[in-house]
């Protein structure tokens, strides 16, 4: 298998440096840390990748058993770790992935040496039996899911492959009413559903390596009170509440997030 | 219901008189140095006064009444300014939302999660972003479609300072894109739905065909049944049998059988049942147990075929009559020169074949024997001859004689005694396998059910030749 190929894998920075693996969320691709590469690159060999099912990751691996779980992106992330061989990960996941870095490595803990969880949540729909609050109500995700269709009619099949077979034409990618986070739909859907209706929680008990929770100041897919329930149930976790709106830090306040994750990815373990 | 643009009498009533024009004073005279004539200044003054209307269209005025809405964000999506236009539609007063709320407050909460999972993060990293479908809540609780454009207004030094965004009335757009989305998705089941169709066709299809082939091993054991699953040796005999089923569907009413009887004697016979099916079937059992039956009783074939009459008429009278053709008969070695004696009986039935040693052939005659069944006491037939070393008497029923030949007419009886004519002489086994290949040749001409029984006394130097032929 050509992980490498499959996810559109990019590593860049420090050939000898620590490894850093930056693992976008969903809605988007690897594009959403650019802000934050070029401070990780000076101190890091950096991994980046596309989920299968984003980004320029290949279509054909589209699997919708596969994807329709957490543990198929976990199983992604350790496919590429596998075949670029790679030790002592400093996995730092956005949103969804940060889970997804829980379960790979809960899968392989050999591989990784410490968990940076960019505005985690374990659960985003409510769930008043346990008194848990993830901000959202099933509905909500439904409401989500009819945003994506109506907005599907600017994604073009046609041309998708097209950017993706030119990489070095990116005139090519104007035609795409957004040339970054171009996502099939139908597979943008299975992954909206595997993220938001997931349930992580009985996971995190078993984080076993050092880690860092980023949460933004005003985030509504992540509120204050996921980050607080991510930190307190993760033993010996650490908190950082940015100075940040939205849920997109590595974007909105890209030096912050990056001084965040040089200064934990680089501390002694 | 969100404000419509209909209640905004600026919007509709257009930029020719959508303006007081008061205030200005700074009316440019369009025209003025034309050096136009003082005959038609009242003209020219008409045309003034209707320009300037049209340039006294203040920037402030043309952003307020847009007919689309605008919005102006700092970075965190604070709302810093926002459109008479947008506050109609909405249902808010600008105190409401200038300095108190996000855009992202105005978004229905699916829409949140699209804005926080998508339209933020394009934005931030291209700059702009256009045609977005979102839901806008108004403050009566309705929600209002619309189209978002979004675009950074940098600084000097390109530090993004804050973000302008047109808001487009959709409602009609989107009902449309949703009628689409509807006929896509109904294409979209129909198809599955056709597909679904198509799978279970296949599977009931599947059914019948195991069905037909539990069906065909059925027929085909119950066939077995009615006939002899060998023939049985005869010394200084020979017999060969084939029996062609018209189909592996329906069972068959033809039936042939051999069998010792006393002093080295034989009995034999070969008939058809009218009609087909499990009823002929039954009807063929019958008849075989009762000629076997019969034959042990008294072995004079015209006392074998009225019992065998009698049965059937008893049997089958009334509204389901079966009837039968059939020739019986018997086997006498011991005869001068290694002659056997056949004594046979007709009911029906074309008449036997003889092909004999010399290389000539005839029909035995048993003629005006009747169908068996009909009458309670039908006239039957007897007939006499002696089996030569080299001579083979063919027995066969009417699929042979009424077989569809390729070239149209009918197979029959007289072509069959020129086919056998030209095959003596010919021992048993090479008799029915001549026949039947005469058979195959006729592929989907033989249209009935066929049975053959050939039997012959061996050339006198192979006499202990072929023994127990298959059929």
């Amino acid at each position: 298998m050509d992980a490498v190929g499959r996810n559109n894998v990019t590593v860049t920075g420090r050939r000898d440096g620590p490894v850093v693996m930056l693992a976008h969320g969903f809605g988007c691709d690897q594009n959403m840390w650019r802000l934050v590469l070029p401070a990780l690159a000076e101190r890091f060999r950096v991994v980046l990748f596309d989920y299968v099912g984003s980004g320029r990751s290949d279509p054909s691996a589209w699997d919708g058993e596969r994807y329709s779980s957490l543990e198929g992106y976990a199983g992604d992330v350790l496919d590429i770790c596998d075949e670029l061989d790679l030790t002592d990960v400093v996995f730092v996941g956005h949103s969804v992935s940060a889970m997804v870095g829980v379960l790979a490595a809960g899968r392989q803990p050999e591989r990784f040496a410490k968990l940076v969880m960019v505005a985690p949540s374990p659960r985003y729909v409510d769930d008043p039996a346990t008194g848990y609050t993830g901000g959202f109500t099933a509905d909500d995700i439904d409401e989500l899911l009819e945003s994506l269709e109506s907005n599907y009619l600017g994604w073009s099949a046609a041309m998708a492959p097209v950017i993706m077979a030119n990489p070095e034409r990116p005139e090519l990618g104007q035609e795409l009413t957004n040339s970054f986070c171009a996502t099939d739909p139908a597979m943008a859907a299975v992954f909206a559903h595997t993220t938001f209706l997931s349930d992580s929680r009985a996971d995190l008990g078993s984080v076993s390596v050092p880690t860092l929770v980023l949460e933004c100041a005003q985030d509504v897919i992540a509120p204050r009170e996921v980050g607080a329930y991510v930190h307190a149930v993760i033993p010996g976790s650490r908190l950082v509440t940015l100075d940040a709106t939205g849920h997109c830090p590595q974007l909105s306040a890209p030096e912050a997030t990056a001084r965040e994750i040089v200064a934990f990815a680089g501390s002694p373990r | 219901m969100c404000g419509t643009s209909d209640g905004d009498p600026d919007l509709d009533t257009g930029i020719v008189t959508g303006t007081t024009g008061a205030g200005t004073g700074t009316s440019v005279g369009i025209g003025t140095g034309s050096g136009s004539g003082t005959g038609e200044e009242s003209v020219d003054d008409a045309e003034r006064a209707q320009f300037s209307a049209l340039l006294e269209d203040s920037a402030e005025d043309l952003y307020e009444h847009a007919p689309c809405g605008y919005l102006s964000t700092l970075l965190d999506g604070q709302i810093a300014k926002v459109n008479a236009t947008l506050l109609a539609w909405l249902g808010y007063t600008r105190a409401q939302l200038v300095g108190r709320r996000r855009f992202a407050d105005l978004l229905t909460v699916g829409g949140k999660l699209y804005h926080e999972t998508h339209f933020a993060p394009l934005l931030a990293m291209q700059g702009r972003l256009s045609g977005i479908a979102l839901e806008l809540k108004c403050a009566d609780g309705s929600r209002l479609p619309v189209l978002v454009t979004s675009v950074v207004k940098t600084g000097t030094d390109g530090e993004p300072l804050l973000i302008r965004t047109t808001v487009f009335d959709a409602r009609d757009r989107r009902a449309y894109e949703k009628e689409l989305l509807r006929a896509r998705k109904q294409a979209e089941q129909a198809g599955e739905d056709a597909e679904q169709a198509r799978a279970e066709a296949e599977t009931a299809h599947q059914g019948v065909e195991a069905e037909r082939a539990r069906l065909q091993r059925v027929v085909s054991i119950l066939q077995k049944s009615l006939l002899p699953p060998e023939l049985p040796r005869m010394p200084g005999l020979d017999a060969a049998a084939y029996y062609h089923p018209a189909s592996v569907d329906v069972i068959g009413g033809d039936f042939y059988d051999l069998f010792p009887l006393d002093k080295g004697r034989w009995g034999f016979f070969l008939g058809d049942v009218c009609g087909k099916g499990p009823e002929a079937a039954a009807v063929t059992s019958l008849i075989r147990y009762t000629l076997r039956a019969a034959f042990l009783v008294d072995s004079d074939p015209v006392h074998t075929l009225a019992t065998l009459n009698a049965a059937l008429h008893e049997r089958f009278t009334g509204s389901d009559p079966r009837y039968c053709t059939a020739i019986a008969g018997t086997l006498t070695p011991g005869g001068e020169a290694g002659a056997v004696t056949v004594g046979l009986a007709g009911g029906g039935h074309p008449p036997a074949l003889l092909l004999r040693a010399d290389g000539t052939a005839d029909f035995l005659p048993t003629p005006g024997g009747m169908l068996l069944g009909v009458l309670a006491d039908p006239q039957l037939t007897s007939a006499t001859t002696l089996l030569r070393p080299g001579d083979t008497m063919l027995l066969y029923t009417d699929g042979l004689t009424e077989a569809r030949t390729r070239s149209g007419p009918r197979y029959s009886e007289e072509d069959l005694h020129a086919f056998v004519a030209d095959l003596a002489p010919a021992g048993a086994q090479t008799t029915v396998d001549a026949v039947q290949r005469l058979l195959g040749g006729f592929g989907e001409g033989l249209d009935d059910d066929t049975a053959l029984l050939a039997l012959g006394v061996p050339a006198a130097r192979t006499a202990a030749a072929n023994p127990g032929a298959a059929r």
